[in-house]
């Protein structure tokens, strides 16, 4: 089934048949990637830019080798900072970029809104690899796909996501995709990095993390920032670890099979014991590997679309 | 030269004068003649018909920016008035945030110079503290022998309580505003107004409460020092409740608001358009409506543009990275008729008030006379003319309005002032008998 999109710039408001779309495809991927040859030619002669003006290596990694599992022709672009330090326009590069006849960008940038700008200046398919503190559609993908594999479904399931949600496009973009898809989606973290209007999204908050750990089917684990910036917003990373960091102690207290999932990469001792990082309940490898069914799937549909 | 203004309505709210469809004869730019004109006194003189169109004080706005010295690039005092006159205003009061910034005698003559042959007159607001660094207050008494009209360090609020305490005293020998953009820095990280769009957007949250709390601590010190205090550009319904509360209590503060502040929300920042990108930012519904209750009851004193040229190639960025501000002054009118005369909020005897009168007022300027032998200051407004924004019609040397393609009812046709008359995209001199 063809996509009723023709960028992906995040899961707003896309709707339940595009979400399933790509899932299924992503399967049919998934089988290919475990073959002796895991290459296929379906976008052969496709020219695919990865535009990466934010640093970022797993994400970057894993849609160049779903670009080339599909036997596209990938260039990176990588530049770090805004295109205001550089001298040129981001609209100027752009331009450029598009004036040697490309099918596809996939945009990673610090500015949120910055791939709906490009669907405006460009003819090319854009997708969104994270913008800002905005949307990260492929890893939401990913997860929901994770999940669905591990559960044999998605709608009405129990999710809390765990972390900083004020500042995580994971976050935005898992709770839209979950809740479309009909999961009962909560989040939990210190109250500073809830944002105020959390609610009006249909969520839940939590604020204990045994409550969350009974409550829930799945726990997604965001990275928690270490920097200085992000720490105006819990005091320490002791406090931290000891209120909202999943131990083994904790899952085992708690009593029961839960599915932990992280987008990488990991804060060993903060938001996860290496004990459950390495445990039974995470799958966290398990999404890297379907990272690139699921790009391979956003890449392939979007990239036939007439 | 004489000319005659045919069959004008005439507004003046201050003068308490409304009079219907009279002829206002001209000779040598000063007011000669109001009334019925026998057709002798007419013999020979250039005629405009201005059926349907009400004659009221020259406009005034009281918050603009006009970017010189230091940014000609996007305006300069001369582009700047041109823009003002075709938006229908005879007066404005430019803010100091230029480089290098008023804060000197020199440069507020240099301002006054670049306009002195203009029909608009300009007042340079100086700046509060000397580079609007919020450290030292500037040389008050020098700036107002000058021409200085009002202090402010637009841009930011002076940071520091003890140097705004001094500026209000300092301030108040020459019975001076300090006029105020009230943000709290410390809390205003942000690119738009913080609520649900924020979230949904992804982009950095700039809280209202940023505002309040600013416009709580500026009144609390002009109560206890006696100051002036003028709030730019009100955006919160906080504020405007601090504000009301106030003036009940008699502190002497007054209050000016934006024309996007009464009629957009930030569901226009949707679009990442950076033209939706201004400070303070686009709030909410419940805003606007306490914005427009405040304008009604008094609580709003004046209808201000804070017209911001930018450069296209400034704007034209990241919504993040992009400059705060849009240009005002050729749509305030029309938008002020639009959201406010045609949806029955204010009448348009409140409206001239707040577009011409009460401006002057709070900037101790004159009121602009409708008497024989008075110098004629006056703004033609037809206010029933439906026309849409066209922002390459614009005599801004900048484009970046929101309002393009827009559909507004209500629109300034001629401005007159200091023997000049401006109406269909004509300079006339009206010097000489």
């Amino acid at each position: 089934m063809a996509l009723s999109i023709r960028h992906l710039l995040g899961l707003q408001g896309v709707s339940k048949e595009d979400i399933q779309t790509i899932l299924d495809t992503a399967h049919t991927f998934r089988e290919i990637l475990e073959r002796p040859i895991k290459k296929v030619p379906t976008l052969q002669g496709k020219t695919i830019v990865n535009l990466f003006y934010e640093s970022s290596t797993r994400t970057r990694i894993s849609f160049e080798l779903a670009e080339k599992r599909l036997s596209a022709d990938a260039i990176n672009f990588s530049v770090s900072g805004s295109s205001v330090s550089k001298g040129e326009t981001f609209k100027d590069t752009i331009k450029n970029i598009e004036a040697m006849k490309v099918d596809m960008v996939v945009v990673r940038h610090s500015a949120a809104g910055t791939p709906l700008y490009l669907t405006k200046i460009s003819n090319s398919n854009i997708i969104n690899a994270g913008d800002g503190t905005h949307e990260h559609p492929t890893q939401a993908l990913l997860d929901m796909y994770s999940i669905r594999q591990k559960l044999g479904r998605l709608d009405g399931l129990k999710i809390c996501i765990v972390g900083d949600i004020a500042h995580s496009r994971v976050a935005l973009s898992n709770i839209f995709g979950l809740k479309t898809m009909g999961a009962k989606v909560s989040v939990c973290g210190p109250s500073t990095m809830i944002p105020r209007d959390i609610n009006d999204l249909g969520v839940d908050v939590i604020y204990n993390i045994d409550e969350a750990i009974q409550e829930n089917d799945v726990l997604n684990i965001l990275r928690i920032q270490l920097e200085r910036k992000a720490r105006e917003y819990f005091p320490s990373i002791r406090e931290y670890a000891k209120y909202f960091g999943i131990t083994q102690e904790r899952l085992d207290k708690n009593g029961k099979d839960i599915l932990i999932l992280h987008p990488g990469p990991i804060n060993r001792g903060v938001e996860l014991s290496s004990e459950v990082a390495d445990g039974s309940n995470q799958i966290i490898l398990y999404q890297v590997t379907n990272g690139v069914a699921i790009r391979m799937a956003v890449l392939y549909l979007l990239g036939t679309l007439n | 030269m004489k000319v005659v203004l045919q069959n004008v309505d005439i507004i003046h709210p201050e003068e308490k004068i409304n009079l219907k469809g009279v002829s206002v004869l001209l000779n040598d730019g000063l007011i000669s003649e109001i009334g019925e004109l026998t057709k002798n006194e007419i013999e020979g003189v250039k005629e405009f018909d201005f059926s349907g169109k009400i004659l009221v004080p020259g406009l005034f706005d009281m918050h603009v920016h006009l970017r010189e010295p230091g940014r000609e690039d996007e305006e300069t005092v001369t582009t700047g008035c041109n823009s003002a006159a075709a938006g229908g205003f005879t007066g404005v009061a430019c803010m100091p945030n230029t480089e290098p910034a008023i804060d000197t005698a020199e440069i507020v003559k240099f301002i006054k110079e670049q306009a002195s042959n203009h029909l608009v007159d300009v007042y340079p607001v100086a700046a509060a503290s000397l580079g609007r660094k919020g450290e030292i207050i500037s040389p008050m008494a020098e700036l107002v022998d000058a021409g200085a009209v009002a202090f402010s360090d637009d841009g930011v609020a002076i940071k520091n309580s003890s140097v705004l305490r001094r500026a209000f005293e300092y301030a108040n020998m020459f019975n001076s505003p300090i006029i105020e953009h009230c943000e709290d820095e410390s809390i205003a990280d942000g690119a738009m107004n913080e609520g649900i769009n924020s979230t949904l957007l992804g982009l950095p949250g700039l809280p209202s409460v940023a505002e309040d709390i600013i416009v709580s601590r500026d009144i609390l010190m002009a109560e206890y020092t006696g100051g002036r205090i003028h709030i730019a550009h009100i955006s919160t319904k906080n504020s405007v409740n601090l504000v009301r509360e106030a003036k009940k209590k008699g502190i002497k503060v007054t209050a000016e608001v934006t024309p996007h502040h009464f009629t957009l929300t930030d569901d226009a920042v949707k679009t990442y358009d950076t033209n939706m990108k201004m400070n303070p930012p686009l709030r909410t519904q419940e805003d606007i409506d306490a914005i427009v209750k405040g304008l009604k009851d008094g609580t709003i004193d004046c209808i201000a543009s804070d017209h911001a040229p930018h450069s296209l190639e400034e704007k034209e960025s990241e919504f993040q990275f992009a400059p705060n501000g849009i240009v005002g002054f050729e749509t305030t009118v029309g938008l002020a008729l639009s959201e406010l005369l045609h949806k029955n909020k204010l009448s348009i005897e409140e409206l001239i008030k707040k577009l011409s009168i009460n401006p002057r007022k709070i900037l101790n300027l004159p009121i602009p006379k409708f008497e024989v032998g008075a110098l004629a200051n006056f703004t033609i407004i037809d206010p029933n003319l439906v026309w849409t924004v066209d922002i390459s019609k614009f005599k801004s040397k900048s484009k970046n309005s929101p309002f393009n393609k827009k559909l507004l009812t209500g629109k300034a046709l001629a401005v007159v002032n200091k023997k000049k008359i401006f109406f269909d995209d004509k300079w006339i001199d009206l010097s000489g008998a």
